[in-house]
């Protein structure tokens, strides 16, 4: 094995590990930001300022019994959490997450930041968050419970109703960008207009990113379309049943599935790891991605805790009545000027 | 590379337990699967023709088998859901009489 | 070589699941291994230089026809399916005739297998005719379907409407407006 693959395996493994550590670290910030939007400080005790907390979030749900009810289908209640952790990680593969480095020279051919890039790329992302429908709906299935079944039933139905509007605003991107490839799209918003404004699908399709925020926001379970796992009304939901390690892999999966929305977003709107020139030549793109990430994931934990939460005919309403159409309408004007400046 | 027949092969099997699947069973459901099972072998041999002769239609023709087969299990399902709430079985033998 | 054996594997795990699928009682389970079927599928896809359709079979089928059946099976409970009385004293029912109708099916397959290996001119290996470069470029999929057969698309989008509004008031419960 030569360096450049050993160097693309480690990668992939960075990529993986990175991936793991985000989970955690959400968890921590999440209960960090909460606390002080409370004007509290959140954990602080565990290590300096809090900052071991996820290291014993996870070791308590390590240790607890692992349960089962009695009535529950053996095979799919353990399927479950996996099919929803394994469709987590692997939508991340094909999403770049910075842009060609030699390693400082150690390498004659630049190699590319993030795991995979295929011609169908922004694609496959959405193949398999759309396969993570299955770990929730057969969840709740599996646990042979009302309110899990409930919780799944609903959860499920949010997701496919909005990846709708998701795939719609998608396709505005795919149209200015002309390729499918999400890397391709990252390398033609490089540069700037007139100097200053960088060239940023945001600026091109505000309407877009707004719908597609929402869209990954719900896709995700997230608050303010938390229904499904409302702690108030459905008991947890889907995961009622779940106890230990079974139950550590629902929230990891969700926190890597907000991981990945946000990577994606940044690709398509925000220019990827594009942005900052000094950061490009020095091979640290990344921490371009990484700042940008990091403001759409803060955006997500603001949203939660500061918005109330949407009943869920409200939900589905809003994704069926108002969300999709105007991401069709937004595809369309988007088709419209497309024609008309490059005719 | 692989040759073309071990495509055809795969394709004419896959067909066949599909066929299969449609006479021996006896679950509405389990029908409908199978039906979908057959599409997909179709679905296979256009794609494994169409690269065969280097041309894009073997796509073209799935990407509208596809369309067809979505549209005919939402309504297959939607029958059969109509048909369970009148016998409360999914047994096709129990709709044998023509009396509803 | 290692084409072979992805190959092999795909199509292996592909025939393996659908076998499954058409021999399991659990009708949630047959829907689950269907699924397993239609990913390894998408695999042979993406073999065959067709990402797009391969994509697509994962999107449409494996994400959204596959979650129609399993809401279906919940939401009506779908029993195990056990032979009621009228089907244990079916005439056909009897074990000799099933094993023929076995053995004629078994056959079949390797008639249409011998017939398959021993023609000539297809032994010629998949891709041996053009380079894949125009297979599998998603640009020209859309040129040719947009272009040649536009009217075929949109009577397809014509088809689904018919099929949306049809699955609709099939299921509703009657009495309902």
């Amino acid at each position: 094995m030569d360096l450049r693959s050993g160097i693309q395996l480690g990668i992939i493994g960075l990529t993986f590990f990175m991936l793991i550590n985000a989970s955690a670290l959400l968890v921590l910030a999440e209960r960090k930001i909460m606390g002080f939007m409370q004007q509290r400080y959140g954990p602080y005790l565990v290590g300096p300022h809090g900052l071991l907390q996820p290291l014993a979030d996870i070791l308590k749900l390590l240790m607890k019994e692992e349960l089962r009810p009695k009535g529950a289908d053996k095979w799919l209640f353990t399927l479950a959490p996996i099919l929803s952790v394994t469709a987590a990680f692997a939508a991340f593969a094909t999403v770049p997450w910075g842009g060609e480095t030699t390693f400082f020279g150690l390498l004659d051919e630049p190699v590319k930041l993030g795991v995979a890039d295929v011609n169908v790329g922004v694609l496959v992302v959405f193949a398999v968050t759309s396969m993570g429908v299955y770990g929730i709906v057969l969840a709740g299935w599996a646990s042979n419970s009302k309110y899990s079944l409930m919780g799944g039933l609903r959860a499920s139905a949010q997701m496919i109703s909005y990846e709708l509007a998701y795939a719609t605003s998608l396709a505005a991107v795919i149209l200015l960008a002309g390729s499918l490839s999400l890397r391709e799209m990252v390398d033609t918003q490089a540069g700037t207009w007139f100097g200053f404004i960088p060239r940023w699908y945001v600026f091109l399709q505000p309407v877009g990113f707004i719908i597609y925020v929402i869209a990954g926001v719900a896709e995700t379970n997230r608050a303010p379309f938390d229904f499904p796992e409302a702690e108030q009304e459905l008991v947890a939901g889907y995961n009622t049943e779940y106890s230990s390690v079974r139950f550590a892999l629902f929230p990891q999966a969700e926190y890597i599935n907000m991981a990945t929305m946000s990577a994606v977003a940044t690709n398509l709107y925000l220019g990827g790891w594009h942005g900052l020139p000094f950061l490009d030549t020095l091979g640290l793109s990344w921490v371009t991605f990484l700042l940008k990430v990091g403001a759409i994931l803060f955006t997500y934990i603001w949203m939660r805790w500061t918005l109330p939460r949407y009943r869920y005919d409200q939900l589905m309403a809003f994704g069926w009545k108002f969300l999709f159409p105007l991401s069709v309408v937004n595809l369309i004007v988007t088709a419209a000027l497309v024609l008309y400046f490059n005719a | 590379m692989i040759p073309l027949h071990h495509y055809l092969i795969v394709s004419a099997v896959l067909f066949a337990i599909g066929t299969a699947g449609v006479f021996l069973r006896r679950n509405l459901i389990t029908i409908l699967l199978s039906v979908e099972i057959m599409l997909n072998a179709v679905n296979l041999t256009f794609v494994a023709f169409g690269r065969y002769r280097g041309d894009v239609d073997g796509q073209i023709i799935t990407f509208f088998v596809m369309t067809v087969a979505a549209a005919e299990a939402a309504v297959g399902l939607a029958l059969i859901i109509a048909l369970f709430r009148h016998r409360e079985s999914l047994n096709p033998d129990a709709f044998t009489s023509l009396k509803w | 070589m290692p084409e072979i054996v992805t190959f092999y594997l795909l199509a292996g795990i592909l025939v393996v699941s659908s076998a499954l699928v058409i021999g399991q009682r659990n009708p949630m389970y047959s829907v689950l291994f269907l699924i397993v079927a239609f990913a390894a599928l998408a695999g042979l896809y993406i073999q065959l230089d067709a990402p797009f359709v391969a994509v697509a079979q994962i999107i449409i089928y494996a994400g959204a026809i596959m979650v129609l059946f399993l809401f279906v099976v919940m939401l009506l409970n779908a029993p195990q399916e056990d032979a009621a009385e009228w089907d244990r004293t079916h005439p056909l029912r009897r074990p000799g005739i099933a094993r023929v109708g076995a053995v004629l099916a078994g056959v079949l397959i390797l008639q249409l297998a011998y017939a398959l290996v021993r023609a000539n001119e297809l032994q010629a290996p998949v891709g041996s005719q053009t380079g894949p470069a125009i297979v599998s470029n998603v640009r020209e999929l859309g040129k040719v379907l947009f272009d040649r057969h536009a009217f075929a698309f949109e009577a397809t989008s014509i088809l689904i409407l018919v099929a949306m509004v049809g699955a609709v008031v099939l299921a509703r419960r009657e009495g309902e407006s």
